[in-house]
C-alpha cells in the first residue's frame, strides 16, 4: 500500500484534532488554527487527487488491525478524493470569503466556538465521503447535525434561533430514520460493514427473503438521506436556516452539507444495495416524482422570495431536484450527472452566497431587493460573481451549470417514460431559473438616484471571491476532465 | 390629493368629528354605485386571515397523527417479517459474532468482549461517539453561556434547587458511593459490564447530585470552566493520539507493541483501560457542564 493512501484518514484525524486543539484557543488563534487545518486537508486530498488520475483504483484502508468484517474500514477511489477536494476548497475559501462577516456576526466569547464546530463538521463531511461503515456513516450524521445546526444558530438573534430548532427538528428525525434503517439491515444481513453487507443482499435478493424489510430499509434511507438534504415535500426548514445565517455558514451548509448526505445515499445506492437491484425495487420512482416537484416547486418559491438570500437558498432546492433526478433515473450516467452537478453546485452557492453577502455589507447589511437596488455599482467583484453564479445556475453554455443539465438529459435519453418528463421539467425549471436570476441581476444593476459610495471589500473577501470565481470559469470551460474522473469513480465505487 | 379620501373620513371617524350614521350613509351609496365583487384570492386571503390559521392547524394536526400511524403500522409490519428474536439460524450469527466471541479475549485481552468491540475493533465510531458528546457540550456553552456583564447574580440562581435537609442527608450518603461506584465502572470497564460511557453518566450523575444538594459554590472551587475544558482537552487529545497511533499502525501492518497482558488483570487490554478513563472523564465533564449551563448559565 503507497503512503498516501493514509491522507484520507490523516485528513479526518487532523480536523478532528484542530478542533479539540480549538477548544482552548481565543477566536483569533481559532481562525489561524482553522484556516491552517482546512489548508492543509486541501493539499492531502489534492494529492491524493493527483494519485488516483494517475493510478485509478480502489483502496480498502483498515481503521486499526482487524480487516473487514470485524473492523472499521475506509474505502477511497478517485471519486471520493475528487468530492473530498472540492469540499475542503469550498470551505477554505466560503471561509476566507466570509471572515469579516463572522467576525462581525458571531460574538467574540463564542467566536472559537464557531470554529470548532466548522473544523468538525468538515471532519464529518470527510468521513462520509470516505467511509465504508454503515454504522461509521451514522456517527458522523450525527456529529454534522449537531455541528450544522450550531453554525446557524453562531449568529445569535431571534431568526436564526427559531431557524436552527425547525433545522434540528427535521434533521434529527432524519437521523432517526437512518439508524431505523441501519438496524433492519443488520437484522438481516448480519453485516454493518459496506462490501460485505453488499454480497449479504446480494444472496438474500437472489433467495428472495427478507424481500419486504429491504424494501423499507431503502425507503427508510431514501426518505432519511433526502430529509438531511432538503428534497421537495421535506425542504420548508432550508430556506429558513440558510437564509439567516452568516454568510460562511450559508455558503458551507448549502454548498456542502447537503451533498454530503447524497455522497452517502449514492455509496449506499452503488455499494450497498447495487444499481440493478435498486431498480428492481422501484423506490427510485418515487425519488423521481419528489425531485421533478422540487425542481419546479423550488424555482417558484424563490420567485415569489424578496430577500436575496432566502431567495438563493430556495433556489438550493431546485438544484437538489437536478441532482435526486440524475440520481432516479437509475442508470449509470445519471449518476455520472448527479455527481457532477454535486461538485458544480457545490462551488457555484458557495460563491452566489459569498456575492450576496458582499452586496447585503454594500447596502448596510439589508438584504431585501428594495434596499439592493444600484448594489452593483457599489460592489463590483461581488456582482461580477453573482452574475457568473447566476448564468452558472440557469445552464447557459461555456459556464459549469451548463454541463450537469446537458449530461442529465443524456441520461435520460437512456430511460423509457421517465425521458419526457425529465425533458419537460428541466426545460420549465430552466425557464424560471431565468426569471428570478435575471430579475435579481436586473435590481442590483439598476441605478439609484443616491450617489455611488464604493464599498471597500476587505482583502480576505477578494481572495476568497477570485478563487471560487476562478474555479468556476475553469470548470465551466474544461468541465471533461471532471467528467473523465467521476466516470473512473463510479466505476470504482 | 383628494381632501375627502376614503382615509381622512375614517380619521375624522376616530377622532369623533363624523357622526355614525354619515357611514351608514356611505356604505349605503357605495353599495348602490360600485358593487364589486370580490375576487376569490381576495376571499382566501380574507378566510386565511381571519381563521385559516386555525384551520391549518387543526389539519397539521390531524394529518401528523395519521402519518404518524401510518409509519408505525408499516414499521410494526416489517418487523413481522424479520428474522425471528434468539434463533440459531440468524444472520446476525455469522462469522462477524463469532470471531468476537471466540478470540475477542486472545486479541484484544478485555474480559468484556463488549469492551473489547468498542474500544478496540471498532475504536473509530466510539472515538466519533466522544467527538458527538465534545460537540454537542460546545453547542450548549455556545448558547447558553452567559455574557460576563449585564446580568446580576439572582438570575442565575433563578432555577438552582432549594438545598433543603432530606436532600442534603441523602447526597451526604449516597454521594460518596456514587463516586466510588462510578470510579469502579470505569476502571473496571475491560473486566466487567461498564465502561467510559456508563461509568461517566455515574459520576457526573452524582456530581450533580451534589451540587443540587450543597450548592453550585462548592463544586466550582475545584470544577470551574477552565478545568472542564482542560480535562475535555486533554482526554480527547490523548483519545486521538493513541488511537491514531493504533489506527495508522494497523493500517501499514506494522505490529503497534502494546502488550495485551494477561486477561483479568487490572492493567491489561493495552489501550482499553487508559481510553475507558479519557471517555469516562469526558461524559462526566459533559453531564455535569451540561446541568450547570442549564441551571445557571455558567460552570
Amino acid at each position: 500500500m503507497p503512503f498516501i493512501a493514509n491522507f484520507p484518514f490523516f485528513c479526518i484525524l487532523i480536523t478532528m484534532f484542530g478542533g479539540i486543539v480549538t477548544a482552548i484557543v481565543n477566536g483569533k488563534w481559532a481562525y489561524r488554527i482553522n484556516t491552517f487545518v482546512v489548508s492543509a486537508t486541501l493539499v492531502l486530498n489534492g494529492s491524493l487527487l493527483l494519485f488516483m488520475v494517475k493510478n485509478p483504483q480502489a483502496i480498502t484502508y483498515m481503521m486499526g488491525h482487524y480487516p473487514a468484517p470485524w473492523g472499521n474500514e475506509i474505502r477511497f477511489g478517485p471519486l471520493e478524493a475528487l468530492m473530498a477536494t472540492v469540499f475542503s476548497f469550498v470551505t477554505l475559501s466560503a471561509l476566507v470569503c466570509g471572515k469579516t462577516e463572522i467576525f462581525d456576526d458571531v460574538k467574540p466569547k463564542n467566536l472559537h466556538y464557531f470554529y470548532i464546530m466548522i473544523n468538525l463538521l468538515l471532519s464529518s463531511l470527510f468521513a462520509l465521503i470516505y467511509t465504508n461503515d454503515l454504522f461509521t456513516a451514522y456517527v458522523f450524521v450525527e456529529i454534522n447535525t449537531i455541528s450544522a445546526c450550531a453554525i446557524v444558530m453562531a449568529k445569535e438573534s431571534g431568526k436564526t434561533l427559531a431557524a436552527t430548532m425547525r433545522y434540528l427538528i427535521m434533521s434529527s428525525l432524519g437521523s432517526g430514520l437512518f439508524m431505523l434503517s441501519i438496524v433492519l439491515i443488520y437484522g438481516i444481513t448480519g453485516q454493518l460493514l459496506m462490501v460485505p453487507m453488499h454480497d449479504e443482499i446480494a444472496a438474500i435478493v437472489s433467495s428472495g427473503m427478507f424481500r419486504i424489510p429491504l424494501t423499507v430499509v431503502i425507503g427508510l434511507v431514501c426518505v432519511a438521506m433526502a430529509i438531511k438534504s432538503a428534497l421537495f415535500p421535506f425542504h420548508t426548514w432550508l430556506s429558513h436556516a440558510h437564509g439567516s445565517a452568516t454568510t460562511a455558514s450559508s455558503a458551507i451548509l448549502s454548498g456542502l452539507v447537503l451533498k454530503g448526505y447524497i455522497i452517502l445515499l449514492i455509496k449506499f445506492i452503488v455499494r450497498v444495495i447495487g444499481l440493478e437491484t435498486i431498480v428492481s425495487f422501484k423506490v427510485l420512482n418515487i425519488l423521481f416524482v419528489f425531485a421533478v416537484c422540487a425542481m419546479i416547486i423550488g424555482s417558484l418559491d424563490a420567485i415569489k422570495e424578496t430577500h436575496i438570500k432566502r431567495m438563493i437558498a430556495f433556489s438550493s432546492v431546485a438544484q437538489m431536484g437536478y441532482i435526486y433526478i440524475g440520481i432516479s433515473l437509475g442508470n449509470y450516467w445519471g449518476l455520472v450527472a448527479a455527481c457532477l452537478h454535486i461538485i458544480i453546485h457545490a462551488l457555484t452557492k458557495p460563491m452566489l452566497f459569498s456575492a450576496a453577502g458582499g452586496l447585503a455589507c454594500a447596502s448596510g447589511h439589508k438584504k431585501n431587493f428594495d434596499d439592493l437596488k444600484g448594489a452593483a455599482y457599489r460592489n463590483p467583484l461581488a456582482a461580477f460573481a453573482f452574475v457568473i453564479g447566476s448564468l452558472s445556475m440557469i445552464g447557459i453554455p461555456f459556464f459549469a451549470g451548463f454541463a450537469s443539465k446537458y449530461f442529465i438529459s443524456m441520461a435520460a435519453m437512456e430511460t423509457g417514460a421517465k425521458m419526457w418528463i425529465t425533458l419537460g421539467a428541466l426545460a420549465v425549471s430552466t425557464v424560471l431559473n431565468a426569471i428570478y436570476y435575471i430579475s435579481a441581476i436586473k435590481v442590483i444593476f439598476t441605478r439609484t438616484d443616491a450617489p455611488v459610495v464604493k464599498h471597500k471589500n476587505s482583502a480576505s473577501y477578494v481572495v476568497g471571491m477570485s478563487m471560487l470565481i476562478i474555479t468556476n470559469i475553469l470548470l465551466g470551460l474544461f468541465y471533461q476532465p471532471v467528467v473523465n474522473i467521476i466516470v473512473k469513480g463510479i466505476e470504482l465505487l | 390629493m383628494k381632501k375627502n379620501n376614503w382615509f381622512s373620513k375614517i380619521i375624522k371617524f376616530v377622532n369623533g368629528e363624523v357622526s355614525f350614521d354619515f357611514k351608514e350613509k356611505e356604505k349605503e351609496v357605495r353599495r348602490d354605485t360600485t358593487h364589486i365583487e370580490k375576487s376569490l384570492l381576495q376571499r382566501f386571503v380574507e378566510w386565511h386571515d381571519a381563521s385559516g390559521f386555525k384551520v391549518f392547524r387543526n389539519f397539521y394536526a390531524a394529518a401528523s397523527v395519521v402519518i404518524a400511524m401510518c409509519i408505525i403500522g408499516v414499521l410494526i409490519t416489517t418487523v413481522s417479517y424479520m428474522p425471528a428474536y434468539g434463533e440459531f439460524s440468524n444472520p446476525v450469527n455469522n462469522e462477524v459474532t463469532e470471531r468476537y466471541i471466540e478470540k475477542g479475549m486472545e486479541e484484544t485481552g478485555a474480559v468484556n468482549i463488549i469492551a473489547g468491540v468498542i474500544l478496540d475493533y471498532r475504536a473509530f465510531d466510539t472515538f466519533g461517539e466522544s467527538c458527538v458528546l465534545f460537540v454537542a457540550s460546545c453547542s450548549v456553552m455556545m448558547l447558553m453561556r452567559k455574557d460576563k456583564k449585564g446580568k446580576s447574580e439572582e438570575v442565575f440562581t433563578a432555577y438552582d434547587p432549594k438545598r433543603d435537609t432530606i436532600v442534603k442527608g441523602v447526597a451526604k450518603i449516597i454521594v460518596p458511593f456514587n463516586l466510588m461506584l462510578g470510579i469502579y465502572v470505569v476502571l473496571n470497564g475491560h473486566l466487567s459490564p461498564g465502561g467510559g460511557f456508563s461509568g461517566g453518566a455515574i459520576m457526573g450523575a452524582s456530581l450533580i447530585l451534589f451540587s443540587s444538594a450543597f450548592g453550585y459554590k462548592k463544586v466550582s472551587k475545584i470544577l470551574t470552566e477552565k478545568v472542564v475544558k482542560t480535562v475535555t482537552f486533554i482526554s480527547l487529545t490523548f483519545y486521538a493520539f493513541a488511537k491514531g497511533y493504533s489506527f495508522f499502525t494497523g493500517a501499514n501492518h506494522i505490529p503497534s507493541g502494546i502488550p495485551t497482558g494477561t486477561p483479568g488483570d487490572i492493567i491489561s487490554a493495552g489501550l482499553i483501560l487508559p481510553l475507558n478513563i479519557a471517555v469516562g472523564l469526558v461524559v462526566t465533564m459533559t453531564m455535569y457542564s451540561f446541568y450547570a449551563l442549564f441551571t445557571r448559565e455558567e460552570i
